[in-house]
């Protein structure tokens, strides 16, 4: 079945169709190059710059790539505007990781050439993983992304803590992708295919196979440990508390947008049966266990893993929405979590100073009166988070709650709303601890650099806009749905002739 | 520049003007001298544009003036949709005409982060002005939410002792009660495919909404609750008297005098104009509800040995009053429960404002520090006395003509529920001329009680328009009705036992 493989050699539009990756590896495999040539003391900034650039060269190739929507590579990735919203929301939540990096790398004395080589071969794994329709495919690259963050994880590598979330994210990590991998093997004895598009055709012309509903739940474990959905959601706190606080603003962002868009990609193209319980309940246990975790906590850090595991567990309510509704409301929470969440994290890494020392909610007390802007711009985060109106937060719990309504989700929607004003309380805390509370002297306040400032600029702008002018990106997230529920025929009649 | 072409936009400058000028204010260097100043200014400025609207209010018109309806988000369909009727009119102008007042009355008492707090204070009045126009559902949630926030900080960071608790109860108390009103909301989006509270009104009484006859319960309730927690309605009514007590004088102003209103206000056009045959099943509970308040909060408030908490728990008492206008569905009843949500803010505030004045010489609001003071401040024992009687409901003052409506239409609806809100009146006169005795009249008991300094010019400023406006709307209160009535009329339309006008035209 595989013979036909060989005798055409790609065209040069699916090059188009994988630059972003290439581009992102090419400037990967620069960053690690070049590192031994520059000095110590200035590579920091210089490979910081070249990583940066790779990944606004990112960027522009992603969108520059939508004009060339289609297959490539033997009906393995698919380029539609669902592919190319995540890989604009990825290598922007990489860019701007980069820049809130920036400084951080010399404050905590991080040696930079792996650092952003890791980040960009990350991106690649995360980008393709939303482009790609081939479970194998998916499998890889939800490896490279994974591989890459478990490093970046363990980075401080002089703290115990974070060797710790290193280790439990590694082997938790891998144990989940086993699943995965087992699922994807199963769903190929089901339906004879591991091309999403052939696996949907199974799926609706004969009687589904018990198989299958095996093959969506082991998928569906291994890509809620991705997205840090409950029950499989233990790791998080102990990662994120370990990591350093840019890639946690990473960590909990891109490969968790990455891995909703396979979900999304499995769940709805492929038109997964059996998944309606399997994500009310994750969903339902998401909200809820992560608010009330995130009530008691002290560490700044811990509060915001358990807040995403939250903000999951909202997100996975669009996923038991109807498709017509529910994807461009997941898609949209994605960017909105992604900038409101980013943006908390720079301001984490900014204030924690060496050693990560300064992350309890204590040390954020008086910070109001010791500057002001900053705990502006985490309090515009945090009422996102809440999901106040004027911010993105608002819009896309919004989106999700419309969307679940319109489905007759009330349960679900009541169940989502009490938890949204659960989760009001421990937001709050910080902004009570900012605005209310007698400053701490023995906590350095610095001035805020370039990189973060720039970091904050983006982030702040991109949650008000999608607060107050939410409709072109939810217009776009509409029309990518479309894309998404309707495939076109498959271009290349390669596969159609083995079989 | 001709005045009338104003009109067409004349809400969003309104709603907007003060908004503006807080981020105009944000370009202020920090300790600039002239912030105070220009905050009046704006707030000023915004109160001369809402006279604009009272001016050119057409009485007789019925439906909602000076509308303006943008397309904001295509999907879902938002859009920006303002108007006024008669009963949002002058709730817009009690707010623009409060808010001066309380720059005023905040020109010395605020010393620490005062750029903060006028900038909190103009956005905290374009989310009220938001509130009471917006006839976009989506928009309406959008500026109640708004409230919250400048409210809990302008009780946090600038209140006294116990701030951070009181603030951080109001905002949980009110947030979590409002997810179910945004619950009701989605719901009805879902269901008819708009926010726009017209075309949702006219759906629900064509009987177009499917599967509305189920839910009506639920949306009703889902927005009472939001409603009742902002009114306050007892048993919900617990963040009020923490909230007033450690909120700057400011804050306690627009959060009796503008923010309980918005309860009542919503009450009044959502519940009775959504769900008019779920309001009329629930009126019986919901007005035991309003009638305990009356007479628990009268009760409470006489026990109590604050000042502040004393005011606070009469506007439990007062606002019990409303709910009661409300759901009596007569005329009288509702004309008068409008005219009561004005003339409270005019006079809670100004009891605000003064108990304020007297913190701010004496840092303490425990009635037992006082005593006498009528010798050493005369101007503003008058001013105390004034305010006191509005509040009592003495006739030829503003809380008089409330509460009489309110009660004709309670014993026209049902004997009882008059008998016992009549009690709420006696028990007001208790309190607040009690209140009123222990700390005016008698000789001075405490030493530096002889040495209290009378009213500044800027107090004076605060207080006089507050005096003389309590004492107009006493005397003519035509000028408000005739707006009110027709609105009101046409707010029980789906109600039969409408009962003749109120207003003789």
């Amino acid at each position: 079945m595989n013979t036909a493989l060989p005798q055409t050699l790609p065209h040069a539009a699916d090059y188009i169709r994988v630059l972003p990756e290439i581009i992102l590896s090419i400037f990967g495999m620069l960053v690690m190059v070049l590192e031994p040539v520059f000095d110590e003391r200035r590579s920091q900034k210089s490979l910081g710059a070249i990583a940066l650039v790779g990944s606004l060269a990112a960027i522009a190739a992603s969108i520059y790539q939508s004009q060339y929507a289609g297959f490539a590579f033997w009906n393995m990735v698919r380029v539609d505007s669902f592919s190319v919203f995540f890989h604009v929301l990825v290598t922007i939540i990489g860019a701007v990781v980069i820049l809130s990096s920036y400084e951080y790398m010399a404050v905590q004395r991080i040696r930079a050439g792996e650092y952003y080589g890791l980040i960009l071969f990350g991106l690649v794994g995360m980008c393709l993983m939303s482009s790609a329709v081939e479970l194998v495919l998916i499998f890889i690259s939800l490896e490279i992304s994974s591989i890459s963050t478990y490093i970046l994880a363990g980075f401080r590598r002089r703290e115990a803590s974070s060797a710790e979330s290193s280790l439990k994210y590694f082997l938790l990590g891998s144990f989940a992708t086993a699943f995965f991998l087992y699922g994807v093997a199963l769903m190929f004895g089901a339906t004879g295919s591991t091309n999403i598009d052939k696996i949907s055709q199974a799926l609706q012309s004969n009687e589904v196979p018990t198989l299958a509903y095996l093959a969506i739940a082991l998928m569906f474990v291994g890509l809620g440990f991705k997205v840090a959905s409950a029950p499989f959601h233990i790791w998080t706190p102990d990662v994120y508390e370990g990591a350093p606080a840019p890639i946690v603003g990473l960590m909990s962002t891109a490969p968790k947008a990455a891995a909703f868009a396979v979900l999304l990609r499995i769940l709805f193209e492929a038109n997964a049966p059996g998944r309606f319980w399997l994500i009310w309940v994750s969903a339902a246990l998401s909200m809820t266990l992560g608010n009330v975790g995130a009530l008691v906590q002290n560490n700044i850090k811990r509060l915001l893993a358990y807040s995403s595991i939250a903000h999951a567990g909202y997100l996975l309510v669009a996923f038991a929405a109807a498709p017509q509704v529910g994807i461009s409301a997941a898609m949209f929470y994605a960017a909105s979590y992604a900038a409101m969440n980013v943006g908390a994290f720079a301001v984490v890494s900014h204030l924690a100073n060496y050693g990560e020392k300064y992350v309890t909610l204590d040390d954020y007390a008086g910070l109001a009166r010791r500057s002001p802007l900053l705990a502006a711009t985490l309090t515009i985060f945090l009422l996102s988070l809440i999901g106040i109106p004027i911010t993105g937060g608002f819009f896309a719990k919004f989106y999700v709650f419309s969307a679940a309504l319109r489905s007759n989700l009330v349960g679900l929607t009541i169940i989502g709303v009490i938890n949204s004003a659960i989760g009001a309380y421990y937001y709050l805390r910080i902004i009570v601890m900012m605005y209310m509370r007698e400053a701490r002297t023995e906590v350095p306040v610095m001035k805020v650099p370039a990189g973060i400032a720039a970091a904050l600029v983006i982030t702040v702008a991109a949650t008000i806009y999608l607060g107050v002018l939410p409709g072109r990106v939810l217009d776009y997230a509409l029309h990518s749905a479309d894309g998404l529920m309707h495939v076109p025929a498959q271009v290349t009649p390669l596969n159609t002739a083995a079989r | 520049m001709n005045i009338e072409t104003l009109s067409p936009f004349i809400l969003s400058l309104v709603t907007f003007v003060p908004g503006g000028g807080a981020l105009l204010l944000l370009l202020f260097p920090r300790r600039h001298r002239d912030i105070r100043l220009f905050a009046l200014v704006v707030s000023l400025l915004t109160f001369i544009l809402s006279l604009h609207l009272a001016v050119h209010f057409h009485n007789a018109q019925p439906g909602f003036q000076f509308e303006i309806d943008h397309p904001w988000i295509n999907s879902p369909n938002i859009h920006y949709h303002m108007g006024v009727d008669g009963v949002s009119l002058w709730l817009v102008i009690l707010t623009t005409f409060l808010t001066p007042l309380c720059v005023l009355i905040s020109w010395h008492s605020i010393q620490d982060r005062v750029k903060e707090f006028f900038i909190l204070l103009l956005i905290m009045e374009t989310a009220l002005i938001g509130v009471f126009i917006a006839l976009d559902l989506f928009l309406f949630y959008f500026f109640w939410e708004s409230t919250l926030i400048p409210m809990a900080l302008l009780i946090g960071v600038f209140g006294h002792e116990h701030r951070v608790y009181a603030a951080v109860k109001f905002f949980l108390y009110t947030m979590l009660a409002s997810v179910f009103m945004l619950a009701a909301i989605l719901w009805l989006y879902a269901k008819t495919g708009s926010f726009d509270f017209v075309v949702i009104e006219n759906a629900i009484r064509g009987g177009q909404v499917p599967g509305f006859a189920g839910a009506s319960l639920w949306l009703f309730l889902g927005f009472f609750v939001a409603f009742a927690v902002k009114v306050p309605l007892f048993p919900v009514h617990t963040w009020l008297p923490d909230a007033h007590v450690e909120a700057p004088t400011a804050g306690s102003v627009l959060l009796a005098g503008v923010l309980l209103k918005m309860g009542t206000y919503g009450l009044l056009r959502f519940n009775l104009g959504l769900f008019p045959e779920q309001a009329r099943q629930n009126a019986p509970w919901i007005v035991v509800l309003a009638l305990i308040g009356i007479i628990y909060g009268a009760l409470v408030a006489m026990v109590q040995p604050n000042m502040k908490k004393l005011i606070a728990y009469s506007s439990i008492s007062h606002l019990g009053f409303v709910v009661l206008g409300i759901f009596s569905f007569t005329s009288a009843g509702l004309n008068g429960a409008m005219f009561i949500m004005l003339a409270h803010g005019v006079a809670t505030g100004g009891l605000f404002m003064l108990a304020g004045i007297l913190h701010e010489r004496r840092h303490t609001y425990e009635i037992r520090e006082f005593g006498g003071l009528a010798t050493p401040m005369p101007m503003y024992a008058t001013f105390f006395l004034i305010i006191v009687l509005a509040s009592v409901g003495l006739p030829l003052l503003n809380g008089f003509i409330g509460e009489f409506l309110v009660l004709s239409g309670a014993f026209q609806a049902r004997a009882i529920y008059g008998i016992l809100a009549a009690t709420g009146v006696i028990w007001s006169a208790c309190y607040l001329l009690w209140m009123y005795q222990r700390v005016f009249f008698g000789k001075v008991t405490h030493e530096v009680n002889n040495h209290v300094p009378d009213l500044s010019g800027f107090e004076q400023a605060a207080l006089w328009p507050a005096a003389a406006v309590a004492l107009i709307m006493g005397v003519a209160p035509l000028v408000w009705l005739r707006a009110i009535d027709p609105a009101v009329q046409t707010a029980l339309v789906p109600f039969t036992q409408t009962v003749g006008k109120v207003v003789g035209q």
